[in-house]
């Protein structure tokens, strides 16, 4: 469909206005270096008061086993955060549905799983289901137990997003023949994906750093893979900080995408 | 057209915003205007006779024809219709041109270049040339309503209905969008119209019916009505609406 772009926010023409922006944009780099600056100092200052032979001769020789757990927690959480957009989804249905008996029991499933540790639903998720249901695969069953847990959450923030759809848009949907399906399809979605998504990415960076719990069911992802490689090497913490880093690798350009996307839908103001 | 309804009854829980209504139009009504004080039950009548809404006692029918009572047939029969609101009745996240054609392809079954050909005539013949791929907070409110206009009357609709489309326009802006709404009337297109522009109603109207608390309190040709009104209702509401204008 042809789609015109719209001019956004400053108008270049006016000499006065890109100035502005280019000031603006200095000050920001300026204050950016300056925390930057200050965090290294407070840093530095904390970690050379502190009494510690530090040897990271041990993080390079295991830097194999560190790049595929990080490979590990990168692939079970691309999958999960599928499962728990699914899930999410379904469940956001679910509680919108017009049968009371569906309402509830999503409705109390969002409640369960949110109000419980995540640490103690994969341990029974895991030793008493999946045993049950003769599934022997701590990943699959990690990456499912993920996923719910994070989808129950992104289901209310969808939630949210959706019922925020104003009453008089509903209207005009039905007032041009859309059926249920095509109003979700072609008025509410399109517009409650652009208020789902701040609330969403967090969820999603959120995801990535739990699916740290899956050592407990015998998952080497990263942090397990970290704990192995310091137990290894005699360095007890030496490997946890490039481990921060390959974090925040994925959970930082993941924001700022998300921040992009953002600009992208603004349509309403 | 002949419309025809006979003890309507919509309840908003314990509010019956339609309570009895019962009126008949002549046969060969064609514009005709909802008055009545705010609360009579104008936009609900309105809801009703376009099949937006189902109500929950009584019967409508269009020369003749019975309205169905099913969420079904009456997504079937709206498809028929074509609705004006009073504000924010187009897709915020589509441009003008898509809000007039994704209807048409997706409900009407139409080509995309057909569709688009239809959405391009309508917009420039309400004078809208030079704002087709401009979304809503783009437009101005009388430019939204004239494209709010352009996407009822797309799919060629028997029945236009216009719930109160220029209350929440400035007087210019009314201006521009009861001059479309006069041309259509005059062009021949049927219409509903509930409104306070008592005296655009004068002109363009040739059937009345006035409601108050739910309730057809007159119903007769719009020359007998804004000459000689039966209630005395009817006789206050003219009088206070046209003490200013």
């Amino acid at each position: 469909m042809r789609d015109k772009p719209r001019p956004r926010g400053v108008n270049h023409h006016d000499l006065s206005a890109s100035h502005a922006i280019s000031v603006s944009k200095t000050r920001y780099a300026l204050y950016a270096l300056g925390l930057f600056a200050l965090a290294s100092a407070v840093f530095y200052g904390v970690f050379s008061g502190v009494e510690y032979p530090w040897n990271w001769s041990g993080v390079w020789r295991y830097r194999q086993q560190f790049g595929y757990g990080w490979l590990t927690t990168m692939g079970l959480s691309l999958v999960a955060m599928v499962v728990s957009i699914t899930f999410g989804f379904l469940l956001m249905l679910g509680r919108r549905a017009p049968w009371l008996p569906v309402q509830m029991g999503c409705g109390s499933v969002v409640e369960l799983v949110r109000g419980s540790p995540l640490l103690v639903q994969l341990l029974i998720g895991h030793y008493i289901i999946a045993q049950r249901l003769n599934i022997d695969n701590p990943i699959f069953t990690g990456v499912i137990l993920l996923g719910c847990f994070e989808g129950a959450y992104l289901a209310e923030i969808f939630r949210g997003a959706v019922e925020s759809i104003s009453a008089s848009q509903l209207e005009a949907a039905r007032a041009v023949g859309f059926s249920k399906f095509q109003t979700y399809r072609f008025v509410i979605i399109p517009q409650a994906l652009r208020r789902a998504l701040p609330g969403t990415t967090g969820q999603l960076v959120s995801l990535i750093k739990d699916s740290s719990l899956l050592s407990v069911i015998g998952i080497e992802e990263l942090v397990q893979k970290v704990k192995i490689m310091n137990a290894a090497s005699f360095a007890p913490l030496e490997g946890f900080l490039p481990l921060v880093l390959a974090y925040l690798a994925v959970t930082l350009p993941l924001s700022y995408l998300a921040r992009r996307l953002e600009g992208r839908f603004a349509y309403e103001t | 057209m002949k419309l025809e309804t006979h003890a309507v009854t919509k309840r908003y829980g314990a509010h019956a915003a339609l309570d009895g209504a019962s009126f008949a139009t002549g046969d060969e009504a064609r514009v005709i205007a909802l008055l009545g004080p705010s609360g009579g039950g104008k936009s609900t009548l309105l809801r009703v006779l376009g099949s937006l809404l189902v109500p929950d006692d009584g019967h409508v029918s269009i020369d003749s024809r019975a309205l169905p009572h099913d969420e079904e047939g009456a997504l079937k029969e709206r498809r028929g219709n074509g609705f004006v609101f009073q504000g924010y009745n187009l897709f915020p996240h589509l441009t003008a041109m898509q809000n007039i054609t994704l209807p048409l392809r997706e409900v009407h079954g139409m080509a995309e270049t057909q569709a688009t050909q239809r959405a391009l005539e309508l917009l420039h013949r309400l004078g809208l040339e030079g704002h087709e791929y401009k979304r809503p907070s783009q437009l101005s409110g009388g430019q939204q309503q004239r494209a709010a206009i352009a996407r009822a009357l797309a799919p060629k609709p028997r029945l236009l209905l216009l719930d109160e489309p220029t209350s929440a326009l400035d007087p210019v802006m009314t201006g521009e969008v009861l001059d479309v709404i006069r041309e259509l009337a005059e062009a021949g297109q049927s219409i509903i119209l509930a409104t306070h522009e008592i005296s655009f109603a004068r002109k363009v109207a040739d059937w009345v019916v006035f409601l108050v608390g739910g309730k057809v309190q007159e119903s007769s040709t719009a020359a007998e009505f804004f000459t000689r009104p039966q209630t005395e209702l009817a006789r206050q509401y003219l009088e206070g609406l046209s003490k200013y204008r």
